[in-house]
């Protein structure tokens, strides 16, 4: 069976990037590469080294954000999913911070934070941390009523409801929460490399699509987004590690 | 203004009660739950709260378990008001409440767990009790991998595992397919004579109260009340397969139906 879905996987990436590659000798536009031409493209720059240093760049803010994303947003959102006055106090916000066209923001940020790396965590923050904070607040809201009521009858104290029921029950839209905060995320430190200083992988590609190195420029949009999955998968990983009857949904159900 | 009429056919023994319910009201905003609720619960027996939904049976039973407040009245067991959960009280859930996260032995030993028991001792203490329900060899499964029968079965060994005098069962077959209710039904009778345990046990089905019961209780809602209790007297020693022929089981099951029917929409 696992042998059959590795199988799929590799039909499916076969599929798309065969298409690429037709798409690419048709040509569609003349600023469309062939796949073996964007993977030349990213094997020499891999090789040259320029890759490594545009995500030294890149990965900063990037981490940064994420990390205070996932840390305070889980815990902005337990305590929005424990208390109905924090709720109407910080929901709003988080509301309004999703729904933002978050590029008309930037000049804004630019203005207050100049063109640092603070503006760029902002970006990434404030595309990763609503969903987060929104998903967590719900989960912990929707935690089953008759565990919290089991754990109670057994004596437990406040801090073991949180910790033992509130907090396994809620991992799974938690760690939902946190995988599309992390893509969004990675939208959100591109576009701060696109939109206000182009650096790392944002330079990449605005440079070579300046000077119509597209092989590159696909090469470098490739890489991101090549990345972005390998993250998912990797969280995804962890939590099954770390909840491991989760995985198959909830029996009382 | 006694609710509590003794069946005629047998005096209540003078046992003492484990849990004596004294007027207690509750009121849900100004829906009024339970009102002037008075009812014992012999030591060592079990007694079923049996009534049509909206009684307030359910309520009760949260109320002995310290998990919802009485608006009036209170809860004694052993003589000593209930003001919360507590080590004398163990509940089985409806829906079974088990953590999908955690394995089977790791479900049984969490009220132990609670309470700080360390771990290779909480763990012998569930495994005894997971083989006791019948469940040994599964300590390592988690809840999904169970059927539904299995999972009640880890919900009465983790109450059976803290050692509370007095269980607390609401409606635990209802989500059990009838041919494991009827097992399980067995299995209580035997769970009744063996430990020494008070049992409140929560349901809506007549003929599972008759069968497991020491004591019925009958609830009437609106205003709820307790309007009947009756012992049934001479077909508990006759053995599990007899009993459901006998001919005062056949006369509870009908008479209990008799005055219930009217309360069924």
């Amino acid at each position: 069976m696992i042998n059959r879905s590795l199988l799929l996987k590799l039909l499916s990436g076969l599929i798309v990037f065969g298409a690429w590659e037709i798409a690419g000798r048709v040509p569609i536009s003349y600023a469309f590469p062939t796949f073996l031409e964007s993977m030349a493209a990213l094997a020499r720059m891999t090789f040259d080294g320029t890759i490594f240093v545009a995500y030294g760049e890149t990965l900063r803010p990037l981490v940064v954000g994420v990390a205070i994303s996932a840390v305070f947003g889980i815990g902005i959102g337990l305590w929005i999913g424990l208390s109905k006055q924090f709720e109407w106090l910080f929901s709003p916000i988080f509301i309004v911070m999703q729904a933002a066209p978050l590029a008309a923001l930037i000049p804004i940020l630019v203005m207050i934070y100049g063109i640092g790396l603070t503006s760029k965590v902002f970006v990434v923050c404030i595309m990763a941390m609503p969903v987060i904070v929104l998903n967590t607040a719900s989960a912990v809201r929707n935690t089953p009523v008759s565990l919290k009521e089991m754990a109670t009858s057994f004596l437990a104290a406040d801090r073991d409801v949180l910790l033992k029921i509130i907090l396994p029950a809620a991992s799974p839209v938690i760690f939902s929460g946190l995988r599309l905060g992390v893509s969004a995320g990675f939208i959100g430190a591109i576009l701060s490399e696109l939109k206000i200083t182009p650096t790392g992988v944002g330079d990449i590609i605005t440079y070579s699509r300046s000077i119509a190195d597209y092989p590159s420029m696909y090469a470098a949009i490739f890489s991101i987004i090549l990345l972005a999955v390998l993250f998912l998968n990797l969280l995804e990983k962890l939590e099954n590690i770390l909840f491991e009857g989760n995985n198959r949904g909830y029996v009382s159900d | 203004m006694s609710q509590i009429k003794p069946d005629a056919r047998q005096a209540i023994p003078a046992t003492d009660s484990a849990v004596s319910v004294r007027n207690v009201s509750k009121v849900y905003g100004d829906v009024q739950a339970l009102k002037d609720l008075t009812l014992d619960f012999p030591r060592g027996e079990l007694t079923s709260l049996l009534g049509p939904s909206g009684c307030g049976k359910t309520t009760l039973l949260k109320i002995i378990a310290g998990l919802l407040p009485a608006t009036s009245g209170e809860v004694l067991i052993n003589g000593r008001a209930v003001t919360g959960p507590g080590p004398d009280r163990s509940f089985v859930f409806q829906d079974f409440a088990l953590m999908p996260w955690a394995t089977v032995l790791r479900n049984v030993a969490f009220g132990l767990e609670l309470r700080g028991v360390a771990k290779s001792e909480r763990e012998a203490v569930a495994e005894k009790y997971i083989a006791a329900v019948g469940l040994a060899g599964f300590e390592q499964k988690y809840p999904h991998q169970l059927s539904g029968g299995m999972r009640q079965r880890v919900g009465l060994a983790r109450a059976l595992s803290v050692k509370a005098e007095v269980l607390l069962l609401d409606e635990p077959f209802s989500a059990v397919d009838e041919q494991t209710r009827r097992k399980f039904q067995e299995d209580m009778l035997e769970l009744v004579q063996n430990e020494k345990k008070t049992f409140i046990f929560v349901t809506h089905s007549i003929e599972e109260a008759v069968y497991v019961s020491d004591q019925i209780a009958i609830l009437l809602p609106r205003p709820s009340r307790v309007s009947e209790i009756i012992r049934p007297a001479s077909f508990r020693d006759k053995g599990v397969a007899n009993i459901r022929r006998d001919p005062e089981y056949l006369d509870i099951v009908d008479r209990i139906w008799a005055s219930l029917r009217n309360y069924v929409e």
